[in-house]
């Protein structure tokens, strides 16, 4: 008997079978990690992110057509046939969740956090996600609008968060580097 | 189909629990699951047969198993549905690498399962419609007030609902008849925005917009 997990155990099993019959493409795994582990990732949204707080015209197109203003960075990382970028602002803010599955922009943000899958999260952020929101740190008051998008289809939601005080005067780069995933998802304030 | 993967609104799961600094992957066979996963074995895998191939897992390893989990369940269910791997071959092998007899195993697959031909997955899901769509921005509309079995992307706690459309995104795979082999069927879909009140009466938080992105067999116009 093993102290593996199950997971382990059955992962192994049917990874040494499909081994056995020459069906593992050892070279499309370690490729398709790299990709993850490398290439794609929060860092990605970053740059649009501060790109729209310092270039209105981008802003602007980013907002009306996500998937046309974004393209031209071609991004790896695929679940993204449409992306719909909505801002906060003073008295508005927004949050994204997928409660029938774990859809994300991965193109832009990477593979999710674990909390973004869990049940506690998917079932939460719709029905009191101001509560939750709390949880995080993010403390609204009653006069901000909440809108919650729950992406039940292949359109991809990346919020656009506020500029922060203080970052008068940064270049590009150095405003990507304050901007955070959970910014992007909506759970966190800059 | 009423499964234990249509999360919103369910209580009782307790406090997010979050994650400092986390690593994309927590244990090596996570990191495998998904690059085997991605290379979509047990054919015809396009999107929506492999979102109803995790709903169809084991409600119980659905919520033990965590992501990688339902991931390999879904994919030990699609292998034996198309006969590259049996179940009695995966069993034993398990046993013989130390798996116990009463461990959870997340695969659950049909012995009837659909039949998807050999159609390759396209990789996307824009289908541009000449037909014109149903409903404009800014149409109250209702949506069905019942499940349907199966792939549907209509959760539970928005049916029966009165919604405003908010955006058009044009012709879309049709996840219904898409994940069971039986079509693309395209569609117009729309994003709907739903009130805290209308989803959750009297105990709704103020202030609160839901948005769904629905398929327009699941709507109605609302004009009771």
């Amino acid at each position: 008997m093993s102290d593996d997990s199950p997971q382990k155990i059955r992962t192994e099993a049917i990874e040494s079978l499909l081994k056995e019959r020459g069906l593992i493409d050892e070279e499309a795994i370690d490729e398709v990690i790299a990709m993850y582990n490398e290439r794609v990732g929060p860092m990605n949204g970053a740059r649009v992110v501060a790109r729209a707080w310092t270039d209105p015209d981008f802003k602007r197109a980013l907002l009306a057509d996500g998937t046309e203003a974004v393209a031209p960075y071609e991004f790896e990382g695929g679940q993204m046939e449409k992306l719909v970028v909505v801002e906060n602002s003073p008295g508005l803010h927004n949050v994204v969740v997928c409660t029938l599955c774990s859809c994300y922009p991965w193109a832009m943000l990477g593979l999710p956090p674990r909390w973004y899958k869990d049940p506690a999260y998917r079932s939460r952020i719709v029905r009191e996600p101001r509560k939750v929101l709390k949880e995080f740190g993010v403390h609204l008051d009653d006069g901000t609008e909440v809108r919650v998008w729950d992406s039940s289809a292949e359109v991809r939601y990346l919020v656009l968060p506020e500029r922060p005080a203080g970052s008068t005067g940064l270049d590009e780069t150095a405003l990507a580097a304050l901007v955070t995933r959970d910014a992007m998802i909506g759970v966190a304030r800059l | 189909m009423d499964g234990i993967h249509d999360l919103g609104g369910r209580e009782g799961f307790g406090a997010v629990e979050y994650e400092a600094d986390e690593p994309t992957f927590h244990a090596q066979w996570e990191r495998r699951v998904f690059g085997l996963y991605l290379q979509r074995l047990g054919g015809a895998g396009n999107i929506d047969r492999r979102r109803h191939a995790i709903e169809r897992i084991d409600p119980r390893a659905y919520l033990d198993h965590g992501y990688y989990g339902r991931w390999l369940g879904a994919m030990e269910t699609l292998l034996c549905e198309a006969n590259v791997l049996t179940r009695e071959e995966i069993d034993a092998r398990a046993a013989s690498l130390g798996a116990r007899p009463d461990d959870l195993v997340a695969a659950r697959p049909s012995t009837k399962p659909d039949v998807m031909g050999d159609t390759e997955d396209p990789g996307d899901s824009i289908r541009p419609l000449t037909r014109s769509p149903r409903f404009g921005v800014g149409d109250d509309v209702m949506t069905m007030r019942h499940g349907v079995p199966g792939h549907t992307r209509l959760p539970a706690y928005a049916r029966g609902r009165r919604g405003c459309i908010v955006l058009h995104h044009g012709g879309w795979v049709f996840p219904d008849t898409n994940a069971h082999g039986k079509g693309e069927y395209p569609q117009h879909l729309y994003t709907v925005a739903f009130t805290g009140a209308e989803l959750w009466g009297e105990t709704a938080e103020p202030g609160v917009v839901v948005h769904l992105d629905l398929f327009e067999p699941y709507l109605e116009f609302d004009d009771v």
